[in-house]
């Protein structure tokens, strides 16, 4: 039979987590909401990248095989820019993330290729650093993502890929479906390749001016939109760990609710058997004085 | 006079969205005017100061890298950082330029051309920032 005190102890203790739990959950709730209309002031930004380079990759004198950046080699090497969150207490979140890694991994040393990893998001880092060959671990950056950041990181990229580091480089990272469904996506970076995403829109009504030439504009703008991927890919993470931790959190918070109810029960059962114990003593020991 | 309107967007925020009369940027290819009924064009900007009027008031943007669009109407420009002039933090400006110079003397006597590259374009956005609070508080208190 439990101790009275114990069990009333453990109510207090659950109670209290769901207390933590609830506060966590609302934050979780209020930092979805900001994380999730940086989300959608951002999109326009990089759907508008995409479309310019692909008028400019269309615009005729332009040939993908000029650029660095959209070189297609043969893959000894394979670069993996991992975006995780830097926290836990978000279910399975980040496990997920770790799962797609891994199998991203197993796949491509099945066909002899070395995959070598840009962790983003502390959680990701902690898990492959000892485990598998890491390039560059960013921590503490998904609190605030910051293009700067993004920026950073998709240069310690480009600059391995150019280098002949790495022949390919992939994103995965944590794709908002909605506010109950995020799953790993994954997504291939370099060498860029434009073919992806149908809709073929004209900006522009017959030749536009370009200043300078579209080889030196692509130049110039292929870097950014790498930014703008990894930023893109960081948000999108950042946005689906709080809504992670906001679902994960309100089942917590749920569960303490029906320990409680449990334990309550258990509690009062406790205590009624000890009253019951209690009197059948006295009733016990009355008789056996009567007898005496 | 007809007016074309401008767009100034930054991965974080739109930064300036309004009908103007002119606006001058600081191209790849060199500085280039756009007003109502300029032709269709695409482009690349360096890091500079942008500057833009609607009748009588006038306004200064700092720009970092990106690029431009200009379509019938409109005119937008991608990019990267982007302030109004009156936004500048000129304390922050002033420590980003003396770290850019720190860092561009290191990056000579290494002979670290990346990073000399580099230490040269965060040493030019913080000149323009500087240039540009400086005019804010002269002349335009906005």
């Amino acid at each position: 039979m439990p101790n009275l005190r114990d069990i009333r102890r453990k109510i207090e203790a659950v109670k209290k987590i769901g207390q933590i739990t609830r506060a966590m959950n609302m934050v979780a709730a209020a930092k979805l909401r900001g994380a999730q209309a940086r989300l959608e002031k951002f999109r326009p930004y990089g759907e508008k990248y995409r479309e310019v380079i692909r008028e400019l990759m269309s615009s005729g004198t332009v040939q993908a095989s000029q650029f660095p950046l959209m070189e297609v080699r043969e893959v000894r090497n394979v670069g993996l820019i991992l975006v995780t969150a830097d926290r836990g207490l978000c279910g399975a979140f980040n496990a997920n993330l770790i799962k797609e890694a891994e199998k991203f991994v197993e796949e491509r040393s099945r066909e002899g290729q070395q995959v070598k990893f840009i962790c983003v998001g502390r959680k990701g880092a902690q898990y492959f650093q000892k485990r598998a060959e890491v390039l560059e671990a960013y921590t503490d950056v998904m609190g605030r993502v910051l293009m700067q950041d993004a920026r950073t990181i998709a240069r310690r990229a480009m600059r391995a890929f150019l280098d002949g580091e790495i022949d390919e480089v992939y994103l995965i990272y944590g794709y908002f479906v909605n506010v109950v469904r995020q799953i790993p996506k994954r997504e291939k970076l370099l060498p860029l390749s434009m073919e992806e995403g149908g809709a073929e829109e004209k900006p522009f009504e017959g030749a536009p001016i370009y200043e300078p030439s579209p080889e030196e504009l692509l130049d110039q703008i292929l870097p950014m939109y790498v930014n703008t991927r990894v930023f893109a890919a960081m948000l999108e993470t950042a946005v689906s760990e709080q809504a992670a931790r906001m679902t994960a959190m309100d089942n917590a918070t749920r569960a303490c609710g029906d320990m409680v109810r449990d334990l309550t029960l258990l509690f009062n059962k406790t205590r009624q058997a000890s009253i019951t114990k209690e009197l059948m003593d006295i009733v016990g020991g009355a008789e056996a004085l009567k007898k005496a | 006079m007809a007016r074309i309107f401008l767009e100034i967007v930054t991965p974080d925020r739109v930064v300036v969205s309004e009908e103007v009369d002119i606006v001058t940027a600081p191209g790849v290819a060199g500085e280039f005017g756009v007003m109502a009924g300029h032709a269709p064009m695409l482009a690349g900007i360096k890091i500079g100061p942008l500057h833009y009027r609607v009748g009588d008031r006038e306004e200064w943007v700092a720009l970092s890298g990106g690029f431009c669009e200009v379509t019938g109407k409109k005119v937008t420009f991608l990019i990267e950082a982007a302030e109004r002039a009156y936004e500048i933090d000129v304390e922050r400006a002033l420590r980003a330029k003396e770290r850019a110079e720190r860092r561009l003397q290191e990056a000579q006597a290494k002979g670290d051309r990346v990073a000399e590259a580099r230490a040269r374009a965060a040493l030019q956005r913080a000149l323009t920032r500087i240039a540009l609070a400086e005019r804010a508080k002269a002349g335009h208190p906005r």
